[in-house]
């Protein structure tokens, strides 16, 4: 088990500097006038471009500049916004609202999917089956740029079920609607991967055993089988961790709600470079070490990773 | 079913992977029904002028939200274009970012996953931890930083959004290449001509791709109806295309703000785009369903 | 523990006096896709207390799919007893509700698989996986089921049992795998224990220790012992009766030098004459010729007519030939068994 932490942890602090390069070469490479790559189309004034300059030491050469954002970064100091404000105060006053959300969705999501999946599995090629198979089919034929603005404009406008918007301190209810929809851009693969596993398993040799040792058939589901088939779905949560990350950028922005995701739109849509920079180094630090608790949630789950 | 040998009985005369994976094919209607989507779709990409004779860019005012008449069924939006004409005209730019983008990634995927899994070793190692790397920053994140960089002022965004999604999409794809070459390359037959001295351009193309291809097309089947929305998405986001470009993204983008006045220009844009994902989602699941008889 | 012993002892309908157990006429069939596959055509047989019978047989002629029938695991769909009985004890345990059959299992007929590493849970300690048994059909706490999974592996002969009881199955060889599943089958005091295969998967060397313990513990245990294997070589130090089985079929049934001294049916002789055998050195080997049947086309008559050296017009028509009495204790389902004895 040490082992594998050890070796996972050096695997992620590699991918760390690997992923921070690419985004930080993505920002500044073919760019002749970096400066005005951030800034996007607005004019620049001399102090900004002067800030600007010293900010993110473009008078030095890639690697002076790589080495430079990577210390601010480890620091903790992510810079200021165009606007003026401290990068590090938007993302704190945006990420609670945003990370309820997430949680939401995910919990949504995994209930949905663990449950249906299941059922679904075990009752393979019946009618609930059929009818999960192409509910799912559906839900992933409707990127969330088509999910979003659609619930809200017949969920909430039309029936006027939930509030259309939600604002920073949010209830949880004001707060379904934007989580269903974020949890319908990821509960699809999910029920779909359950599913899967579980027939597999439900095929697997030690599952006769089980009948054999003369188990009830709920206990072969609930204890053999689902702790078996769940391994997949757990590796797959990695996955959408950022996929919800994608989801709430949309969603946020649609609904209004002051988070991470529709600050972050905000900053593509204003051409906020530094805003968006900041933004997406945090979130990608934040995907990896959210993943590492996946790996090793994994590992808790099946013995055989463990001992390898 | 418990006895393997049971199968082999009840199979009879044996067949063909391949000849095999088309005749589940042929009879599979979902497969049927989503080629036909497919094809009316391209069809519709190429030759919007077969669908409708309105010209998505004249507009009048005096149209503005109008309902739903002979000449436009769908309606009119704010602006007072023809929301059917805006639609079919939207699947152009949108089909041809989904498509190039999608072979772009096939591309790099091919060299990673055929390097990475017909080498091992080193080489190996060091092409899955850059595939690690690209996994790493969520593909949205690295799409709105990177798209918004490579289109300059002016540009309509078609080439930047598509070689964004090329270059950020290809993982999957390159990781199910790599482990097809993995289980090819260590199967015996494979190992039985080598011994035999087939050199490895033959061994690569006659033993290991035939195999290797299946698996991968599907990826890039289901690939391109995601990146025919992450187009959507980033056009939505407003980094996406932009200026003369008319996707479907573009068209949700503009008609959110009015849909409580006119829901036509965000309800047709929206069905087509998810008509189009899940046509390609049908046609690749019933190509994998062909090959991986396994899940029947 | 005697007493909630004596609670699962009440099957209704149990005569003492009945064989241990008993199969009947017993049909199988896999209704798939591709057409009606007829694993298990009216097998017949029956075995005494501290008996060890051997079904023999290639693979897909139905002796696992029986296996599966008379424990009530048979995957269903597709598989479904169209015929027949399992008696254990007097009692058709086809006839059984789902929630007595599940007492029976482990309680009183057990079974070991082929391949333990597959068969027993990757995910769960062994000893949970012993313990469970305790802890559902007994009631324990989980403390005396643990101690008593403890004593089941010690007795056979796991070292260090107290140690071992939290490793996972991948942790331990496949030999020491075995020994596992043969403690699982035997938690609960079965009185028939079947093998399926129970060496196949492993080192000649660590079969024998398996065999020999196997052996033994159905000794101690006074167990009957149903052996399903294709290995003449296993069965010929093991066994007490013959079933050789052919395209779901029992062909001939002997005790075990009977058979090996003179088969009575072509099948039995052809499986015979198949094994190399050290006093024959320098002989050749004959293979039976021609492939067992499909499943979904089993021929008219004798189902081993089309490979059979014996074989003339009746063997090729319905009535498939009955069950002859050979000799005492002895049957084989061919109408020239006269003939095939006489060689």
């Amino acid at each position: 088990m040490f082992r594998y932490i050890v070796r996972r942890l050096l695997q992620m602090i590699l991918t760390f500097f690997g992923a921070t390069f690419v985004v930080f070469a993505l920002m500044f490479a073919n760019q002749d006038d970096p400066i005005q790559a951030l800034a996007g189309e607005k004019p620049i004034s001399d102090t900004l471009r002067a800030q600007l300059t010293e900010r993110y030491h473009l008078d030095e050469g890639f690697l002076g500049q790589y080495w430079y954002y990577m210390g601010n970064l480890l620091t903790g100091d992510f810079g200021e916004s165009l606007s003026g404000r401290e990068i590090s105060a938007i993302f704190s006053t945006a990420w609670p609202v945003t990370v309820r959300l997430a949680v939401m969705a995910l919990v949504i999501a995994a209930l949905v999917a663990i449950a249906a999946g299941v059922w679904s599995g075990i009752r393979r090629g019946g009618l609930f089956d059929n009818g999960t198979l192409t509910f799912t089919l559906l839900l992933l034929a409707m990127p969330v740029v088509v999910l979003a603005p659609v619930a809200q404009w017949i969920f909430g406008m039309e029936l006027g079920w939930f509030p259309v918007t939600a604002s920073r301190d949010a209830t949880f209810y004001a707060l379904l609607l934007p989580a269903i929809v974020l949890a319908c851009t990821v509960v699809a693969t999910q029920l779909r991967v359950t599913r899967t596993s579980v027939v597999e398993n439900l095929r697997a040799d030690y599952v006769r055993t089980a009948r054999a040792k003369g188990l009830a058939p709920r206990r072969v589901v609930w204890v053999h089988v689902l702790r078996n088939s769940l391994i997949p779905v757990i590796t797959l949560i990695g996955v959408d961790l950022g996929v919800l990350m994608s989801g709430a950028l949309v969603t946020e922005e649609v609904f209004n709600i002051p988070g991470v995701g529709s600050k972050l739109a905000q900053g593509v849509r204003t051409e906020d470079g530094p805003l968006v920079v900041g933004f997406v180094s945090i979130l990608v630090i934040v995907f990896l070490v959210m993943n590492l608790v996946v790996d090793l949630l994994y590992a808790a789950l099946d013995p055989r990773i463990r001992y390898e | 079913m418990s006895d393997p040998t049971l199968l082999a009985t009840v199979e009879g005369r044996p067949r063909s992977l391949a000849g095999d994976a088309w005749d589940d094919l042929r009879r599979n209607k979902i497969f049927w029904a989503s080629s036909v989507l497919v094809v009316v779709i391209l069809v519709m990409a190429l030759l919007p002028s077969l669908f409708t004779s309105a010209d998505p860019a004249s507009c009048a005012l005096s149209n503005k939200h109008k309902g739903p008449t002979g000449a436009a069924i769908f309606g009119y939006d704010s602006l007072g274009c023809d929301v059917f004409a805006r639609t079919v005209h939207g699947t152009g730019d949108s089909i041809q970012v989904g498509i190039l983008s999608t072979l772009l990634a096939g591309l790099i995927a091919l060299f990673f996953g055929l390097a990475a899994g017909y080498y091992g070793g080193a080489v190996d190692a060091v092409l899955s931890r850059g595939i690690d790397i690209v996994l790493g920053i969520p593909f949205l994140l690295g799409a709105v930083i990177f798209s918004g960089r490579l289109s300059g002022p002016g540009d309509d965004g078609v080439t930047a959004v598509t070689v964004t999604l090329g270059l950020l999409t290809w993982t999957s794809a390159a990781r199910v290449m790599r482990s097809s070459v993995v289980a090819a390359k260590n199967q015996d037959y494979v190992s039985a001509a080598r011994m035999l001295g087939a050199s490895p351009a033959r061994l690569m193309f006659r033993h290991i791709l035939p195999n290797a291809v299946a698996p991968f097309i599907v990826v890039l089947t289901l690939l391109l109806g995601a990146n025919i929305a992450a187009e959507a998405t980033l056009s939505y986001l407003g980094v996406g295309l932009k200026g003369d470009a008319m996707s479907w993204g573009l068209q949700i983008s503009e008609a959110r703000r009015q849909v409580r006045v006119a829901a036509a220009p965000l309800v047709w844009p929206s069905a087509f785009l998810a008509a189009t994902v899940l046509a390609f989602i049908m046609l690749g699941d019933a190509i994998r369903d062909a090959f991986d008889p396994k899940l029947r | 523990m005697t007493d909630i012993k004596a609670q699962v002892d009440v099957l209704p309908g149990i005569d003492p006096r009945a064989p241990l157990l008993q199969i009947n006429d017993l049909h199988v069939e896999f209704r798939t896709r591709d057409g009606v596959a007829k694993a298990v055509n009216g097998a017949s047989f029956w075995l005494n207390p501290g008996e060890t019978l051997a079904i023999l047989g290639e693979s897909g002629c139905g002796k696992s799919v029986t296996a599966q029938a008379i424990m009530g695991i048979l995957d269903s769909p597709p598989g479904h007893i169209t015929r027949g009985e399992v008696r254990y004890r007097g009692v058709d345990l086809l006839k059984l509700r789902e929630d007595e059959r599940r007492r029976v299992r482990a309680n009183k007929i057990a079974m070991i698989f082929q391949d333990a590493l597959s068969a027993l849970n990757p995910v769960y300690t062994v000893g949970f996986q012993l313990a469970e048994l305790f802890r559902t059909h007994r009631g324990m706490s989980r403390a005396d089921a643990k101690n008593r999974a403890v004593e089941l592996l010690d007795q056979v002969r796991i070292p260090a049992a107290r140690s071992r009881i939290g490793d996972y199955p991948h942790q331990f060889s496949g030999g020491m795998r075995q020994r596992v599943m043969i403690a699982m089958a035997l938690a609960l005091d079965p009185e028939v224990l079947i093998a399926d295969e129970p060496t196949t998967a492993l080192d000649v060397t660590v079969q024998a220790q398996i065999m020999g313990l196997l052996a033994e513990l159905q000794r101690q245990r006074n167990m009957g012992l149903i052996l399903i294997t294709h290995d003449m070589g296993v069965v010929a130090d093991v066994a007490d009766r013959i079933s050789v089985m052919y395209a779901g079929r029992v062909v001939e049934e002997a005790p075990v030098y009977d058979i090996y001294d003179k088969p009575g049916h072509p099948y039995t002789r052809a499986l015979l004459e198949s094994i190399p055998r050290l006093d024959l050195k320098g002989q050749q080997l004959t293979a039976i010729r021609g492939l067992p049947p499909a499943l979904t086309d089993i021929p008219q008559g004798c189902a081993f007519n089309p490979r059979c050296g014996y074989a003339k017009e009746p063997c090729r028509q319905d009535p498939a030939p009955p069950a002859y009495a050979i000799a005492p204790r002895r049957t084989a389902r061919c109408h020239f068994f006269r003939e095939v004895l006489g060689d």
